[in-house]
């Protein structure tokens, strides 16, 4: 799949992928140039399609976790068995404001790979600091 | 007229989507898991409940009682029983740096099985979809996807062989095909009827036109025998003689395994059948039958 923005003919650039949710997978673009986004819809049976390779469009930060797809789609599973606690990180009210002007599309994912990010390190509070170290290690456009 | 623009080439990539990388990495992944397993052999049948997975677990037994490294996949997304006939149910997986670490069961065969992850004996397999439609077309390729993670994600280790053992018809072979392209061969299970007969034939001929090698054929519940007084009398009435189907279709005759109700006495409990009676005539069977594949296996190298 690659998208070209007609006005500007640019190869129009990958942001993320969200979903899937009530089966369907959504997927946004954007222009470098004109900063135009696109989002692409899939319906049940594209979205599984996707699925059933196992991968994550626009790639992975980290390897996938073993027995990924099991887990997550496994409707009723064994207790215990593959939930380790995450554990609660806390937004400062500085950090929750700047998360704000992330546009929103965006802004889910961001805030997932801030969290991982904070979680990793042993962070317990996202600050405006931790945010732009995580900007920096992992680029994802604040 | 089409108005000039940069066509599909002309941009560098994929797009973003990094979908090929991905899938070549999970190929490698599988790839050197399964490096480490000398063996891999698959148990089929053509119908239904001719005791594939017993034989499985009985076959995997008798292997690990002549020191082999032995796992045992149970690759009935939708009916699995290998668990429970191990024993190992309700053993607790941990998901460790390099994968997922099985069950352990008698004389410390691994397993890996879908029993191990639901609740409960009584829960089906049910797939998080977003409607009962969806949940249908899913149904499959999640059976793929979850045989590619038990082979690939898994913590089987240096192996000797592993044994997997397939639902019931050959609809499931070409996905086990497909992931291990390197499969040693497949053991055909059937009972002495015509039927089963006529089904064990069908599978024989797909494995063949897979490119799979037939290990050789298994006669189960050919006899009863009277545990009283040890004489065996016929379990079905018209006898089909497997040996002489084996011979006709050119493949391997491995042997005829009686109706022996301790067999699924020992299912029941969890403890292998051959581990408790080596020296009954069912016992000393899947021991000498084991020895067969063994020398296969042997000459596949
Ligand atoms: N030779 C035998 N003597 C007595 N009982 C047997 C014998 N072989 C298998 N059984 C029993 O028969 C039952 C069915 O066997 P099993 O579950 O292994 O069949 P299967 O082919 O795997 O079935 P399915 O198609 O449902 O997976 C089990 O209870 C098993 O213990
Ligand atoms: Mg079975
Ligand atoms: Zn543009």
């Amino acid at each position: 799949m690659k998208y070209l923005c007609l006005e500007c003919d640019e190869a129009m650039e990958f942001v993320e992928a969200e979903g899937p949710e009530k089966g369907s997978l959504s997927v946004t673009f954007i222009c470098p140039k004109c900063r135009k986004g696109i989002a692409l819809l899939t319906n049940p049976q594209e979205t599984q399609v996707v699925r059933a390779l196992g991968v994550r469009l626009g790639g992975r930060t980290v390897p996938p976790e073993p027995f990924e797809q099991v887990r997550t789609t496994l409707a009723k599973q064994r207790e215990g068995l593959f939930h380790p606690e995450e554990e609660e990180v806390i937004w400062t009210e500085e950090a929750e404001k700047r998360l704000e002007k992330i546009p929103n599309f965006v802004r889910p994912r961001a805030k997932k790979v801030i969290e991982d990010y904070a979680r990793e390190r042993g962070y317990r509070e996202i600050t405006p600091e931790i945010m732009d170290e995580a900007g920096e290690k992992i680029k994802i456009g604040m | 007229m089409r108005k000039e623009y940069k066509e599909y080439k002309d941009i560098i990539g994929d797009g973003g989507s990094n979908i090929v990388g991905q899938v070549t990495q999970q190929i490698e992944r599988l790839r050197s898991r399964m490096e480490k397993v000398k063996h891999k052999v698959a148990v089929i049948s053509g119908k239904g409940g001719v005791g594939k997975s017993a034989v499985t677990v009985n076959l995997a037994s008798a292997f690990s009682m002549q020191e082999y490294t032995v796992g045992v996949l149970d690759a009935d997304i939708n009916g699995p029983s290998i668990a429970k006939m191990m024993g190992v149910q309700g053993q607790h997986l941990k998901i460790g740096e390099n994968g997922v670490s099985p069950a352990v069961g008698p004389l410390n065969i691994k397993v890996m099985s879908m029993d191990l992850l639901l609740p409960s004996d009584e829960t089906p397999v049910v797939w998080d979809a977003p409607s009962q439609e969806a949940a249908f077309i899913w149904r499959g390729t999640m059976e793929v996807s979850t045989l590619r993670e038990f082979l690939s994600d898994t913590e089987w280790g240096e192996l000797n062989s592993l044994f997997i053992d397939l639902p019931a018809g050959v609809e499931k072979l070409p996905n086990v095909a497909q992931l291990l392209p390197n499969l040693d061969g497949v053991v055909l299970v059937t009972i002495p009827t015509e039927v089963s007969h006529f089904v064990v034939k069908k599978s024989a001929v797909t494995a063949k036109a897979l490119g799979i090698p037939v290990v050789g054929l298994i006669e189960n519940m050919v006899g009863y025998i009277c545990l009283n007084c040890g004489q065996v009398g016929d379990l079905f009435k018209t006898i089909y003689d497997g040996k002489k189907m084996a011979d006709q279709m050119g493949i391997p005759y491995l042997g005829r395994i009686p109706f022996d109700p301790r067999i699924s006495i020992s299912s029941d409990k969890g403890v292998p059948f051959v581990l408790e009676y080596s020296d009954s005539s069912a016992g000393k069977t899947f021991i000498e039958i084991s020895a067969k594949i063994n020398g296969f296996l042997g000459r596949n190298k």
